[in-house]
């Protein structure tokens, strides 16, 4: 195959006479196809020495470990056996932490996208000077100057029985018995989640909106569209893009996260990680890694779905 | 004071003597023989206790890797034996999963591992850690005879769990499975222990809690909180099921299927009755918890309620003594480990740095916050006797207590929560442990929580 299109790329560019058009247009439609030659590989070598130590060697090591047999004692026996992969999926327990960790990851989800969506819009179509709208931008990426955790955890003392929302509201005098759902709950891990992730909606969307010609949005007012009708037919269709790369950084962080969910839930809910988790620490190795193996398909599906509705590469070379 | 405890100390050589000639009585002919060589090795370890020049310069590059959780292997600690020693000893910290994660799958990269009995079990399966030659442990005769002989005062020492003792001994020093008793192998020495309760507020808790049930009770509900490791919290459950005469374990360390189908399905139906506030994993989130007002009562270790005390909080660690075969303290230790690629000088290095940790320096600094050494007779000397009568014998304080850093922690008159350390240590009835089935366990845990 691979010689056939070098064929065709030195025929095409050899043979004179051929008039300069179609000259042009079969290097633009041959051009793509030759880069599988020795010329792409080198081109993409350096990403290959990256992928394969860091990436594909550990997962492959992980899908070993996934059907080995487990001496109890953090051994593993070289006995190819499915059992571990047959308690991951016999397990109602599996079903319990999917649930979970999906009611998560969509409750995330809708905060950040209705949020990230929000401050894109406003920063793209409200603020008229661009250099004040990159500069509150950048604002909003001031929080994600600390860790992860200190923002996770400066939410502790806020959402607390005594924390400040509950004696605001006290001594406000709305309510008489602190809220107690505020933290080591759902909600306090959603909140945090929301917290933590939004930038990743902000930014592909403000990308998104920014490329959308301001002109389309005048001529639908002239042709009198309404506000709504604008935002349906050209703002978010427009946006789509951004809107599912901002939606694989949110969903495969908190499908692969368990510390929040650890802290924030004072360790009354569990995910898919925090349960593997456990099992490492008593060195259980196989049983762990089958469930991440389990996981890494789902989140993998779950990616090739939303990728289905846009392309990711025509956003990136646009 | 401290000469003259030093003067009542009976000569080293004499008592080692007698306690090497006691463990070979009971373990075969060889060992008998293998003493009498360990008594000239004992000669000849006390020759060079004097760190003579030549051995100093040998030893001033040497750097030994002490790696464990935060509680047990502490900074300062590291840095005063290295002043001592003359060579330099770092100090890792890890949480105890990614500690005994890497001493198995990353054997090299660490010299001293800190670890637990039930750790030392695991890692003496995988064969990562080199026996320990006893004989070379100049205070290991003053050991206390808990840890190595699993009595104490002539009484049994509770098996339930894993004690330091069961994982204590190997046959070999190369051997991969414990040994039942005394040998000239151990597989580590213990460095530091304690028992653990539970902590709660005296102000908002109107009696007195000496059992465990009160962890259960559902006047508490809704502000109570259990330790979220499941190797050892589904043993404080253990404890409370037990104390409220729901079921009796035939042990507690080491259930069987169905005891851990008991405890975990009891565990969720308090949890859906919101009996939990929260669980916590580490010692600062269970003194968050307690001094933030979340809960106030919880699975506690002694430390972390005298760290609620030093923010100003009321609280008490609850003295749980055995009773009427119920109840008790779940006891841990943790011991320090030789890794098996030590060799040479720095193995020998190792060995002055085993001997330097049991010679009462690092004794006296974990009385500071509670924590017991297993040669008190050694921390007694870096103690006042205030101190020591404060945190060895429970008696009340005559003047201000400090922490380890020279923090006033105990006003005068302050008395010790849980009495003697005598009498904690022998109300122990259970020990942190690894069941033989974690694996069945550790899913229903996660059932627990995930419900």
């Amino acid at each position: 195959m691979t010689t056939g299109i070098t064929d065709t790329i030195s025929t095409g560019a050899s043979s004179e006479g051929v008039p300069v058009e179609t000259a042009f247009a079969k290097k633009g439609a041959s051009s793509s196809a030759g880069r599988s030659g020795g010329m792409a590989w080198l081109y993409v070598s350096p990403l290959v020495l990256i992928l394969i130590p860091f990436f594909i060697a550990p997962i492959f090591v992980v899908v070993v470990a996934s059907f080995l047999e487990n001496d109890g004692f953090g051994g593993m026996l070289p006995h190819f056996t499915l059992a571990n992969y047959a308690s991951v999926f016999s397990a109602e327990l599996t079903l319990r932490l999917y649930a979970s960790t999906v009611k998560f990851a969509v409750l995330t989800w809708a905060g950040t996208l209705i949020i990230g969506f929000w401050i894109a819009y406003f920063l793209v179509f409200h603020v008229r000077n661009q250099l004040l709208a990159i500069g509150l931008f950048l604002l909003c990426t001031v929080p994600f100057w600390t860790s992860n955790i200190i923002r996770m955890i400066s939410w502790i003392p806020l959402l607390g029985k005594n924390g400040l929302v509950n004696s605001i509201l006290i001594s406000a005098g709305i309510i008489h018995q602190p809220l107690e759902f505020l933290l080591f709950s759902d909600f306090a891990v959603v909140v945090a989640y929301v917290h933590q992730l939004t930038i990743f909606m902000i930014v592909p969307i403000f990308n998104a909106m920014s490329r959308i010609d301001k002109r389309t949005v005048e001529a639908a007012l002239d042709a009198g569209a309404s506000r709504f009708e604008i935002m349906r037919y050209i703002i978010v269709p427009l946006s789509k893009n951004g809107i599912a790369l901002g939606s694989i950084f949110v969903l495969s962080i908190v499908m692969g996260d368990f510390f929040v969910v650890k802290v924030m839930s004072g360790g009354g809910s569990a995910s898919i990680v925090s349960a593997l988790f456990e099992d490492i620490a008593v060195l259980q190795y196989p049983p762990a890694a089958a469930s991440a193996v389990v996981l890494l398909i789902v989140v993998v599906t779950m990616i090739a779905l939303i990728l289905r509705t846009v392309d990711v590469r025509k956003e990136i070379a646009r | 004071m401290k000469e003259k405890l030093e003067a009542s100390d009976p000569t080293p050589e004499s008592k080692t003597e007698a306690t090497v000639t006691d463990s070979g009585v009971d373990v075969s002919r060889r060992a008998v023989l293998k003493s009498a060589a360990a008594l000239a090795g004992v000669a000849g370890t006390q020759a060079i206790t004097g760190f003579p020049l030549i051995w100093a310069q040998d030893i001033k590059n040497i750097e030994l890797r002490h790696v464990g959780v935060s509680y047990s292997v502490v900074k300062a600690i590291g840095d005063q034996a290295s002043k001592d020693l003359g060579f330099k000893v770092t100090m890792q910290n890890l949480d105890t999963s990614a500690a005994i994660n890497r001493f198995v799958t990353q054997p090299n990269t660490v010299d001293i591992a800190d670890v637990e009995g039930w750790q030392a079990k695991l890692a003496t399966k995988r064969g990562v850690l080199q026996g320990i030659e006893v004989k070379k442990i100049k205070e290991f005769e003053n050991i206390l005879p808990i840890f190595t002989k699993g009595e104490f005062s002539g009484k049994v020492v509770s098996r339930q769990g894993i004690s330091p003792y069961e994982a204590m001994y190997i046959s070999k020093p190369d051997a991969t499975e414990l040994h039942e008793g005394v040998t000239p192998w151990a597989t580590f020495l213990p460095q530091v222990y304690n028992a653990d309760s539970m902590g709660y507020r005296p102000d908002l808790i109107k009696k007195e809690i000496t059992e465990w049930k009160e962890l259960i009770n559902p006047a508490y509900k809704g502000k109570a909180a259990i330790l979220d490791v499941p190797a050892i919290g589904i043993m404080d459950a253990a404890l409370c099921f037990e104390s409220a005469g729901e079921i009796k374990y035939a042990n507690k360390g080491n259930m069987t299927k169905s005891e851990i189908d008991f405890t975990i399905n009891r565990l969720i139906e308090l949890k859906k009755q919101g009996q939990f506030r929260a669980t916590w994993t580490t010692f600062d989130q269970s003194v968050q918890l307690m001094a933030a007002g979340e809960v106030i009562i919880q699975s506690m270790w002694s430390p972390a309620v005298a760290a609620v005390r030093v923010k100003g909080m009321p609280c008490i660690y609850a003295p749980v003594n055995i009773k009427n075969g119920k109840e008790g303290y779940r006891g841990w230790c943790n011991g320090m480990a030789l890794m098996k690629h030590l060799s040479g000088k720095k193995l020998d290095a190792a060995y002055e740095y085993l001997n330097w940790y049991l010679s009462g320096w690092q004794g006296g600094f974990v009385a500071r916050y509670g924590y017991y050494s297993p040669v008190p007779s050694t921390a007694k000397k870096f103690l006042t006797a205030n101190e020591w009568d404060y945190w060895y014998e429970g008696k009340p304080a005559t003047a201000e207590i400090l922490d380890p850093y020279g923090v006033p922690m105990e006003k005068p008159g302050a008395k010790r929560d849980g009495g003697s350390f005598i009498e904690r240590v022998t109300n122990i009835s259970c020990w942190n442990t690894l069941m033989d089935e974690a694996q069945y366990m550790n899913k229903r845990w996660n059932d627990f929580k995930a419900a």
